[in-house]
């Protein structure tokens, strides 16, 4: 009989031979998930994003993030000659759709994803007054919706403005790293979705992960670093120009 | 002593009043600061939880190569290898989950593959890429290319 193991999987319990990590994200089980061994941050390689929305649309789907609204979102730079201080930067329905082609000659232009930076130092954090946005012990920064009062005033902090006030909720709405999904083992629904790689979650606690390479190999620098966030999103071969 | 007693009495009232006061305080603390929180710090530690466990869309690719171990091969031996399967297929947690329930749709490679690879000046010049109009006008890309390894 010429069964594939698809057929066979799909008779047999698929639970019993899914991985660990497949099947505890699968059960929606964080029971392994221990808070101390994770610093979650990301690695960002400009060169290899190709602008083509992927990661915005991923994240739209995995998280509900209504239209209009973005947690994550893609910049396209254009530098004209050395005029480097006045950037031309689009990022139409923030990418969510691609960008459409076009055949430039004598430009610079490259793509920028951006997200939640999750900074150490987080002006949105200290901005809340009432406890409602918070640096996990994992190093994600979150938002309690149950106990945001949708104030503003982290909106207003964020210096990369990645928050939103929800149009529904009337809450602060932002990235949350796809917290459901790394404590069941995953990368995030934007990393997942990235065809070049350009985008990787990176777990700064654990010595195997290759984010570590990563920083010591490349040219490598975090957005506004003048802000002193001490942000954890961390991009290689970015430009000057970039804000 | 009677008389000390007598004497004394507005302090007993005011210690009864400041019990009053203090215990009301502390039930009224309870009352409205929510369980767990300063746990970890200034937020309400059951928050966490509470994000951790909203449902997942994305299965990851690990889930996809268990059962679809036939196209997981194919790819690891061609040029999409560290493409993970749901970033052409789409979220398919639900397929995962239940997969005669819940079927996966074929993408369709006029609008996926040029998404990617249709040239553009912003792209990295490393990135393969052509204009589909002079490359294979009409034709669909799977004619030539299996998308799982697309290499001729």
């Amino acid at each position: 009989m010429d069964l594939n193991r698809r057929e066979l999987l799909a008779g047999a319990g698929k639970f019993i031979i899914l991985s660990g990590s497949a099947r505890a994200a699968l059960n929606g089980d964080t029971q392994n998930y221990n808070r101390a061994e994770h610093w979650w941050g990301m690695a960002i390689d400009v060169s290899k994003c190709i602008g083509c929305g992927n990661c915005v649309r991923a994240c739209a789907a995995e998280n509900g993030v209504p239209k209009g609204y973005f947690r994550t979102w893609v910049e396209r730079y254009q530098i004209n000659g050395d005029d480097s201080e006045h950037p031309k930067v689009d990022s139409p329905d923030g990418g969510i759709n691609g960008f459409p082609p076009r055949h430039a000659t004598g430009v610079k232009s490259f793509f920028v994803p951006k997200l939640c930076n999750h900074c150490v130092d987080s002006p949105c954090v200290q901005s809340c007054p009432v406890g409602a946005t918070f640096d996990s012990p994992d190093g994600v920064v979150l938002v309690d919706e149950k106990y945001c009062v949708g104030c503003r005033y982290c909106i207003q902090a964020c210096p990369y403005g990645c928050r939103y006030l929800h149009p529904t909720k009337h809450t602060a709405d932002k990235c949350t790293l796809c917290y459901h999904r790394i404590t069941k083992g995953l990368t995030t629904a934007c990393c997942e979705a990235c065809p070049t790689g350009a985008r990787k979650l990176a777990d700064l606690k654990n010595p195997a992960d290759p984010v570590h390479e990563f920083l010591r190999e490349n040219n490598v620098q975090v957005l506004k670093p003048y802000m002193a966030t001490r942000a954890k999103v961390f991009y290689k071969d970015l430009d000057g120009a970039v804000r | 002593m009677k008389n000390l007693l007598k004497e004394s009495e507005h302090l007993v009232r005011l210690v009864l009043l400041a019990v009053v006061l203090v215990v009301g305080f502390l039930v009224f603390r309870k009352a409205v600061v929510p369980t767990g929180f300063g746990r970890y710090g200034h937020y309400r530690a059951p928050a966490l939880d509470d994000i951790a466990t909203r449902p997942i869309s994305f299965a990851g690719h690990e889930a996809c190569e268990t059962c679809h171990d036939d196209q997981a091969k194919t790819k690891t031996q061609g040029k999409h290898a560290q493409v993970s399967c749901e970033a052409c297929h789409g979220p398919l947690a639900a397929h995962a989950n239940d997969p005669d329930a819940n079927k996966a749709v074929k993408p369709n490679p006029a609008a996926l593959c040029v998404r990617c690879h249709e040239a553009d000046s912003d792209k990295p010049k490393s990135f393969p890429q052509v204009v589909s109009r002079d490359h294979a006008p009409g034709e669909s890309c799977v004619t030539c290319h299996n998308p799982h390894s697309p290499a001729i």
